[in-house]
């Protein structure tokens, strides 16, 4: 994980006691927290809590494809989203990335029909996940 | 392979804008 993060962030680590400033600086509230801001500094995503390697991991893969999403990098969001779902297809964060791969998609296509089987497959796959009752509106 | 944390935020700032990189930022309270 650490060539992952090495290779993908500039990382920063901030102690509460060594640094309280920067720790209220992004409005913090717990630790452990992490936050992946773009390279504006502007919040992107955010993890509270621990998390086991492999989910942690898929957050921060999460992290990153929400980045190149607002990015409007489509094609980039996309593949990181499948990245998920290869990877870490057993994480709480793969029915987010199934809905998300889909929208993806959309945005850089225009074709909407992909979004027509996003509710199918969180159905088999992830029927407890939020991200399940979230696609229902698509289904086709 | 360990991570080569920052620990100046503003100059990890800077530099995420300079390398067009995300930033990854570690919150924590556990003992060095």
């Amino acid at each position: 994980m650490a060539g992952f993060i090495n290779e993908n962030f500039i990382p920063i680590s901030v102690h509460i006691k060594e640094n309280p400033a920067g720790f209220h600086r992004f409005d913090s509230v717990w630790t452990p927290t992490a936050l992946i801001l773009d390279e504006n500094g502007k919040e992107r995503h955010r993890i509270e809590g621990y998390l086991p390697k492999d989910e942690f991991s898929a957050q921060l893969l999460l992290g990153v494809a929400r980045v190149a999403f607002m990015q409007k990098k489509w094609k980039d969001a996309e593949a990181l989203y499948s990245q998920i779902l290869n990877d870490y297809p057993k994480s709480t964060a793969a029915p987010e990335a199934v809905y998300w791969k889909a929208v993806s998609h959309y945005k850089g296509t225009n074709d909407h029909t992909v979004l027509g089987d996003v509710p199918k497959i969180l159905q088999q796959k992830y029927p407890d996940s939020v991200w399940a009752k979230k696609a229902i509106p698509w289904a086709s | 392979m360990a991570v080569s944390w920052n620990k100046d935020i503003d100059a990890a700032l800077n530099q995420a804008k300079t390398q067009h990189k995300p930033l990854l930022v570690d919150f924590s309270a556990a003992p060095a």
